[in-house]
């Protein structure tokens, strides 16, 4: 089937294409899909001090329409604290790229990969939290 | 540059054979079947010309030539028409998983009408099993329908053998030889063949007309008409001739055979020499089919880790097509590929070359630079290769299906 402008702009020019520290306390990973499906697409966000997503990059392996949806999905959460990038919405990228009917599973498939992404950040911090409670030295009963 | 490389699906009419279809459209008008006057004799003789034409590239006589819309209805007919006619002999049909939807479908519809359809699996190179033919035939079948070349992926089925042991077993044996007729030798007598189908449309003819062979001598098989009206086509075909069609085809039929000897090869090598320099480039290829049962004019093969229809966006001057689910209006990745056992990542990652008279060793070597470029472009893009390259098993994720 013939492709739109904006779908091909995002597949010709990809938008943040690459990989972050996955390591990193400040970077959340989000993989969502299967090889099997035909799509998977990894998207990373990285954080500043006050919780905004300062970075994001993506891999896909998957149609055009994937490419671009999670392409998209990459310039939309930059600049946006973590609630305000839970707000993206498939639709929302439904929208902008006039996906027909058969492909609206690549963008929900890339408003999934943002939420894992933000789980995953999330989830870090709280693993990171247990640690250091476990680490730190049981606080001192007072004596007053 | 523009590159066709899909002529498996279709091809282009020779100039030749529009030539010789064009008098059938203005001044020799006539319906073949008028015999009161020259418009129809002159007709007559044209379809008459191109049923020996036909037969000729298949060592049949004229007479055992049906014209027919196409192969579709070509395969709809000998399955259904000799469903019909020999059901009182027994109402057991086998054919194989990878046959085209023309005759998968019709086997379908047959079971549903009462038929029992044995549908034998293939081999990873897309074969079926001599021995599990032989132990399907029984006493109730009437019909065995495997093709000769695959479309998707062009592997050979072993007909000469299909063909011995459907004699020895007194059953019909019917071949899709779409893809074949043309472009490899073909001998009805040789092979045993009792129906045979081809279209004009993949071998430089028209769309719109195809022919089936049907054995008159030994055994003399007999179909049931799907179509019913002038008693056309010794009855099993009626509908007034396409005259220009058949003259087409007949033109296209005799083309093909006088070049076969030299183009087979042609074709062949630069099929080889797109096979080898992907292979030289690429790493994570596999070549999908057989690696020399297959015909000249087809290479199907998986680039892992990139999906079909985004490498074919990539490349959007090379025309080609894909087993990926994206682009099929089922959603489901190439049931003929999964029938090979080939895993849904890679049917996803498939994409089908088929070459034709008209290729060019310079198209090739453009579709060879295009193809690298574009699968290491999306490489880069492909999380899938990026775990690779970490030396992650892909086998071993939790993945999500969706």
């Amino acid at each position: 089937m013939p492709y739109n402008e904006k779908i091909l702009d995002h597949y010709e020019h990809p938008r943040n294409v690459g990989t972050l520290d996955r390591a990193a306390p400040n970077v959340g990973t989000g993989i969502v899909g299967a090889p099997e499906c035909g799509d998977v697409m990894k998207l990373q966000i990285m954080v500043d001090e006050q919780d905004r997503i300062v970075d994001a990059k993506f891999k896909t392996f998957g149609c055009g329409s994937a490419i671009a949806s999670s392409s998209l999905a990459t310039e939309w959460v930059k600049g946006r604290s973590l609630d305000e990038a839970l707000e993206i919405s498939n639709e929302d990228i439904v929208r902008e790229l006039a996906l027909p009917p058969v492909k609206i599973h690549c963008s929900v498939l890339a408003e999934d990969a943002i939420r894992a992404a933000i789980a995953d950040l999330k989830a870090k911090r709280a693993a990171r939290r247990a640690e250091a409670a476990a680490a730190a030295p049981a606080p001192q009963p007072s004596s007053t | 540059m523009k590159v066709y490389l899909d002529y498996n699906a279709t091809t282009p009419v020779d100039p030749a054979v529009l030539e010789a279809m064009l008098p059938y459209f203005r001044e020799r008008f006539g319906n073949a079947a008028s015999r009161s006057h020259a418009f129809g004799w002159e007709a007559e003789a044209a379809v008459k010309r191109a049923r020996e034409q036909v037969a000729e590239l298949i060592h049949a006589q004229p007479e055992d030539i049906l014209f027919t819309s196409g192969a579709t209805e070509g395969n709809n007919l000998a399955l259904k028409g000799a469903a019909a006619m020999y059901a009182e002999q027994g109402k057991h049909i086998i054919t194989q998983v990878t046959e085209h939807k023309a005759v998968l479908d019709p086997c379908k519809y047959l079971e549903q009408k009462g038929y029992r359809v044995t549908f034998l699996p293939v081999d990873s190179t897309g074969r079926i099993d001599l021995a599990q033919l032989a132990e399907a035939i029984k006493p109730d079948t009437i019909l065995v329908s495997i093709m000769h070349g695959n479309n998707e992926i062009g592997t050979l089925q072993p007909i000469a053998d299909i063909g011995r042991l459907c004699k020895e077993r007194g059953v019909l044996f019917h071949t899709d030889c779409c893809q074949t007729f043309g472009k490899v030798p073909i001998d009805v007598q040789a092979l045993g063949i009792d129906l045979l189908t081809c279209s004009g449309h993949k071998i430089y003819g028209p769309k719109g007309v195809g022919a089936v062979y049907v054995r008159r001598t030994r055994p003399r098989v007999r179909l049931e008409p799907l179509l019913h009206g002038g008693g056309h086509e010794r009855g099993m075909r009626s509908g007034t001739l396409n005259v220009p069609g058949i003259v087409g085809l007949g033109a296209a039929a005799e083309i093909a055979g006088r070049q076969m000897a030299t183009e087979g090869p042609r074709v062949a090598a630069l099929r080889d020499r797109l096979r080898d320099g992907l292979l030289a480039q690429l790493d994570h290829v596999t070549v999908n089919g057989h690696a020399t049962e297959r015909i000249p004019t087809n290479l199907n093969v998986s680039f892992a880790f990139v999906e079909g229809e985004s490498l074919m966006m990539g490349m959007d001057d090379i025309a080609v097509s894909s087993g990926s689910a994206c682009t099929s209006a089922s959603l489901e990745p190439s049931y003929v590929l999964r029938a090979l056992g080939v895993s849904d990542d890679l049917a996803h990652s498939s994409i089908r070359f088929s070459l034709g008279r008209f290729t060019t060793e310079a198209e090739i070597d453009y579709t060879i630079e295009r193809v690298v470029a574009a699968v290491r472009r999306l490489r880069e893009m492909s999380p899938l290769y990026e775990m690779v390259q970490e030396g992650v098993d892909l086998k071993a994720v939790q993945w999500q299906p969706h």
